[in-house]
């Protein structure tokens, strides 16, 4: 393209408005991560299955009832699922090695993924628009786009919001974040540390099935397009600081953005590769993510 | 060797015995009828994987036509048996299964693979075990290899050729007055040879690529590749992809106020794609086979009957599923190798000689087969088609 | 001990032979076609036991280094020098016998680097990367490695998908086989079919013994003792970084070796090779297998792969991967050999891991 087009501010912002509404999805799909690691020390590379699953299921519900109910539906079925993961395949494992772990959850993805494919098929889903059609277009400052943009940066803000009340305010948020601090010592003061990793899973399952929703009609729904999700919120929440779940919300909205204007000036064929090019760059140079580690164990419970 | 050495080494040739024992393959071969020991017809599709929306429907196909010749008697009284492999989409898989099918089964010939990369893997097992080999995957270096000049001997195609898609696509923007495009592939194999065939033919026709960008369809969103497109000045945008990005660009580009022309592949033969669009999907213009206006065709239309039967057949067979031209790709394939045996007998010389001078009517078009053109297609065989109140209708200026 | 630990290469070496009769015998010599390729992959398997087993550091991207040698053959081998043949860089190349001219099934000439020498540079360069990645990443640790060398898969997949010279998603077909003289070749003719099982076969025991050699030496206890505990090892003046990446490399190496004879046997190669799910379908094997009970991961990967191979999970086929993983990680987190249910046989296979350590 015309190079003095890359100084137009116009067509920049453009660019980064699409990066930030794609780094929206990236940065729920970390917080996922986040909650489930900060738990268990667990790092679920099933949680991109999480999000294909609730929008599968609101797709199917959909059909049946009001679309607010069907998502409602969609993520309690989908937090029950992540429920059932954890009983199942999680918690009665003792002392198990993190690389048998890694390799459990990996293996409850390719499950999940291959029983999406057979309960419901290999076609392309999605979602009706939550507000307007698929010809509806808003503009802002200026760029147009569509108004799901809007239902996504709202869906971040509510569960940042929303996850910041329920650890800090209610007892089992808290003893939530015991559990995340000392696990031995929380389960010292009575807590009960499994059912808080139980917990865990659910939410976590709940906020993936929520990203799948209110992205599916603007990325549709596949059975198989969980794990390129995972990757990428790994990316973010790696670039954050794992388990920080404030610092990847910043950290999603920068990999969006990036990912968008490596669009804009290079070979959209790789676009997928800068976001693993990101993620090797963090691992390599700095493993406790951009925002520094210190201030990531003091942000750790949000 | 102690007796628990012993013991191992028992254990793995047990294991390996019944490995091979137990490995009858997944897809319960059909009981032959009575007496005749069926015609053996091996099919290998990605049934699975990124190109499954391709391979389910030419998986259905091979399935209902089987019941169907069989019902009917055969061929020549003989019952075929179409053994059916899922190759994933996979090259190395579409290796062994061509192995398996041609040494192991000793089919008279292989329908498929579903993708070119496949296809081409295969292409030459097939030719060392002449071995008749009809494809549904879209790369014309299938059948022709352009750079020696070279026409393989037992390979065959059916879908359409990309480069009378490109041809057509441009012929109908020359007649709208438009000059200057953008084009949007898909980065896989039928996103690249599109994108190739386009901007072989542009200069042709005198039209500027002015933006050509590849991307992974399975991205989370395509907006950025669209901007970009946008951002060129162009008068119209070809979008060569296969799903989700056919339903997704229209959309995207509604949303941005980006209004111009949308030409589409003949990729986008299936009504759920112009369904996934809804309202974005009016107006996009795109050449396909006649499969999809079956309905409205004239009635001494040579293809109308095929056209009518194959939809009739499938949709009563599947209900809920729509048919679509890569179901069609299948049809052809498996009516033209049937066409043959009925002529000459199982013999895989005889089919590939047979075939070589065919002429037949199916679903892609009217077939004329020669010992230099392995697809048989002419660009007639494609029709211009439009949407027009959520379904396909003919394109009229 | 020392003599004692090659008997199960022998064992290895007598049961392909005894497979390979067995299957002459029954007329079922089309089996062999998925047992060679099985071959291979249980050559990328055997490499990874040494790295997941043996050292105790996971993987999630080596079938990007199977790729790196595949597709290294395969672009050097397929990639036509006639026009050029006269030119002198060419001649020269040719006098020091590094090109080859042949023929494809379609009586088009090619003259093209030598398969040999394409070999010598996918195993060059397969090695290089495996240093220079290995370098930074292997002091990494539990999900940190596992997603850095996920990474690292998916950047090869990647590049293998969309770069046109490597034929993007179509890969590339047309490989040549692989001459080694006297009429014998790595390739798919089915008159070669039993030379290529032993070709394939003969790599993996010769794998074997590779490992069996390292892991019984000073190496394979460091590699041990990192397994064990890092820290206790580092204090006890063993270079644990240098031994990882020995570890990584020598692992990368294999798999290039498999990647690239491999490739000449199926005469083509795609990107499906560097995906993901390869990766995670070797650490299943792996895993499967016992992770350093390297007969057990042959065994299983040998078996897997023929009936994956032959489509006998039809689409089931990842499923299948995923629940033997889970199963496996769930119920024999060392293996389907080290089950309670085995006693026997885990008793043989720890009292030869013991025997390797300490000998």
């Amino acid at each position: 393209m015309d190079p003095a087009l890359l100084l137009d501010p116009a067509l920049l912002w453009k660019f980064c408005l699409a990066g930030l509404a794609v780094g929206s999805i990236y940065a729920i799909v970390a917080i996922g991560f986040n909650i489930i690691y900060n738990t268990t020390g667990i790092i679920n590379f099933a949680q991109g299955e999480f999000v294909v699953l609730g929008a599968m299921t609101a797709i199917s519900l959909a059909g049946h009832m009001p679309l607010a109910a069907a998502v409602a539906l969609a993520v309690l079925a989908t937090m029950l699922a992540g429920a059932l993961i954890e009983i199942v395949f999680i918690r009665w494992l003792k002392d198990a090695s993190v690389l048998r772990l890694v390799i459990i959850t990996i293996g409850v993805s390719i499950l999940m993924r291959e029983g999406m494919l057979h309960a419901w098929d290999e076609k392309m889903h999605a979602l009706p628009h939550f507000s307007g059609t698929e010809t509806s277009s808003i503009a802002i400052l200026g760029a147009s786009c569509p108004p799901q943009y809007l239902w996504v940066f709202g869906t971040l803000a509510v569960i940042v919001a929303g996850l910041s009340l329920f650890f800090k305010l209610t007892v089992t948020g808290r003893a939530m974040r015991a559990c995340a601090a000392n696990r031995t010592a929380a389960r010292l003061c009575g807590i009960n540390a499994k059912a808080m990793v139980t917990l865990s899973f659910m939410l976590s399952a709940g906020i993936g099935a929520l990203a799948g929703c209110v992205t599916s009609p603007i990325t549709q729904t596949q059975y198989d397009m969980g794990a390129p999700l995972a990757i990428k919120g790994f990316t973010v929440a790696i670039v954050g600081g794992l388990g920080n779940s404030v610092a990847a919300v910043g950290a999603g909205l920068l990999v969006g953005v990036l990912e968008s204007l490596s669009v804009m000036i290079g070979c959209s064929t790789y676009q997928d590769g800068v976001a693993v090019a990101i993620l090797m760059a963090i691992l390599v140079c700095k493993p406790s993510g951009l925002f520094g580690s210190a201030e990531a164990a003091a942000l750790k419970e949000f | 060797m102690s007796n628990v050495e012993r013991g191992i080494a028992a254990l793995i040739a047990a294991v390996i015995v019944v490995g091979m024992v137990g490995c009858e393959p997944g897809a319960a071969p059909k009981a032959p009828k009575e007496g005749a020991a069926p015609i053996k017809i091996g099919a290998i599709f990605a049934v699975t994987g990124g190109a499954a929306f391709l391979g389910v429907p030419e998986k259905n196909t091979a399935q209902m036509l089987q019941e169907k010749i069989n019902a009917a008697g055969g061929i020549n009284g003989t019952p075929i048996e179409i053994l059916i492999r899922d190759s994933a989409g996979d090259n190395e898989k579409a290796v062994s299964l061509a192995k398996q099918l041609i040494e192991e089964d000793k089919v008279v010939a292989i329908i498929g693979p579903t993708r070119s990369g496949p296809s081409m893997a295969i292409k030459g097992i097939c030719e060392e075990a002449k071995t008749p080999n009809l494809s549904c995957a879209a790369a014309e270096a299938i059948v022709y290899d352009e750079k020696n000049d070279v026409v393989p001997r037992y390979v065959f195609k059916t879908p359409q050729k990309d480069s009378f898609v490109a041809q057509l696509i441009f012929k109908t923007m020359k007649d709208m007055g438009i000059a200057k495009i953008g084009v949007l592939a898909e980065a896989g194999g039928f996103g690249d040879g599109g994108k190739a065939q386009l901007a072989k033919y542009a200069p042709e026709y005198g039209i500027e690529i002015a933006a050509s960008e590849s991307f992974d369809p399975k991205q989370a969103d395509l907006t950025p590749v669209v901007t970009k497109v946008q951002a060129a000045g162009v008068q119209a945008v070809v979008n060569w992809s296969i799903v989700p990005a056919q339903s997704q660009i229209p959309k995207i580009m509604k949303q941005m106020q980006f209004n111009v022309p949308i030409f589409h592949s003949h990729g986008f033969g299936n009504i759920k794609y112009v369904e996934g669009a809804g309202q974005a999907a009016e107006g996009i213009i795109f050449p396909c086979g006649r499969l999809l206006i079956a309905e409205s065709l004239a009635g001494d239309h040579p293809q109308k009957a095929v056209l009518a039967t194959y939809k009739k057949d499938y949709e009563a067979k599947f209900p809920g599923e729509e048919v679509s031209t890569f179901g069609g790709h299948a049809y052809d394939a498996i009516m033209i190798l049937v066409e043959a045996i009925k002529k000459v007998g199982p013999d895989r010389e005889k089919i590939r000689d047979a075939i070589e001078t065919m002429r037949f009517v199916g679903t892609g078009g009217v077939f004329q087969f020669t010992a230099r053109d392995h697809n048989g297609l002419g660009i007639d065989s494609l029709e211009v088609l439009t949407v027009k109140d959520g379904k396909f209708a003919q394109y009229v200026k | 001990m020392g003599p004692r630990r090659y008997i199960p290469v022998l064992a290895l070496a007598a049961l392909v032979a005894a497979v390979e009769r067995a299957v002459a015998l029954g007329g079922a010599g089309y089996y062999l076609t998925q047992l060679i390729m099985a071959a291979y992959y249980c050559l990328v398997a055997a490499g990874l036991c040494l790295l997941m087993g043996h050292a105790g550091q996971i993987s999630l991207g080596h079938a990007g280094f199977f790729a790196l040698g595949g597709y290294t053959s395969a672009a050097l081998t397929t990639h036509n020098l006639l026009a050029h043949a006269a030119e002198p860089w060419a001649r020269f190349l040719a006098s020091c016998g590094l090109l080859a001219e042949w023929q494809n099934v379609y009586g088009v000439k090619v003259l093209s680097v030598a398969p040999w020498a394409a070999f010598a540079a996918a195993v060059a360069l397969a090695a290089a990367v495996a240093f220079a990645i290995g370098v930074p990443i292997i002091r990494l640790r539990g999900h940190y490695l596992a997603m850095a060398t996920l990474g690292f898969g998916v950047i090869i997949y990647r590049i293998a998908a969309g770069t046109d010279a490597l034929g993007r998603s179509d890969g590339i077909a047309e490989v040549p086989p692989f001459a080694l003289g006297a009429g014998l070749a790595v390739g798919g003719a089915a008159a070669l079919r039993v030379f290529n099982y032993y070709v394939a076969w003969g790599l993996v025991v010769l794998g074997a013994l590779v490992i069996v050699n390292l892991t019984g030496s000073r190496v394979g206890r460091a590699l041990a003792s990192i397994h064990g505990n890092e820290a206790a090892a580092n204090a006890l003046g063993v270079d644990t970084a240098r031994c990882k990446v020995q570890a990584f490399v020598a692992s990368a190496v294999f798999a290039a070796v498999a990647g690239s004879f491999l490739t000449h046997y199926n005469g083509s190669i795609g990107p499906s090779e560097a995906s993901v799910m390869k990766s995670v379908r070797y650490v299943a094997i792996v895993a499967a297998g016992g992770m350093a009970n390297l007969w057990g991961v042959l065994l299983t990967g040998a078996a897997l792969n023929f009936l994956s191979l032959r489509g006998v999970f039809d689409t089931y086929d990842d499923a299948v991967f995923g629940a033997i993983l889970i199963a496996v990680m769930l119920f024999a987190p060392r293996g389907l050999l080290g089950m309670p249910q085995l006693r026997a046989l885990r008793g043989f296979v720890g009292r030869r891991l013991h025997a390797g350590r300490a000998a």
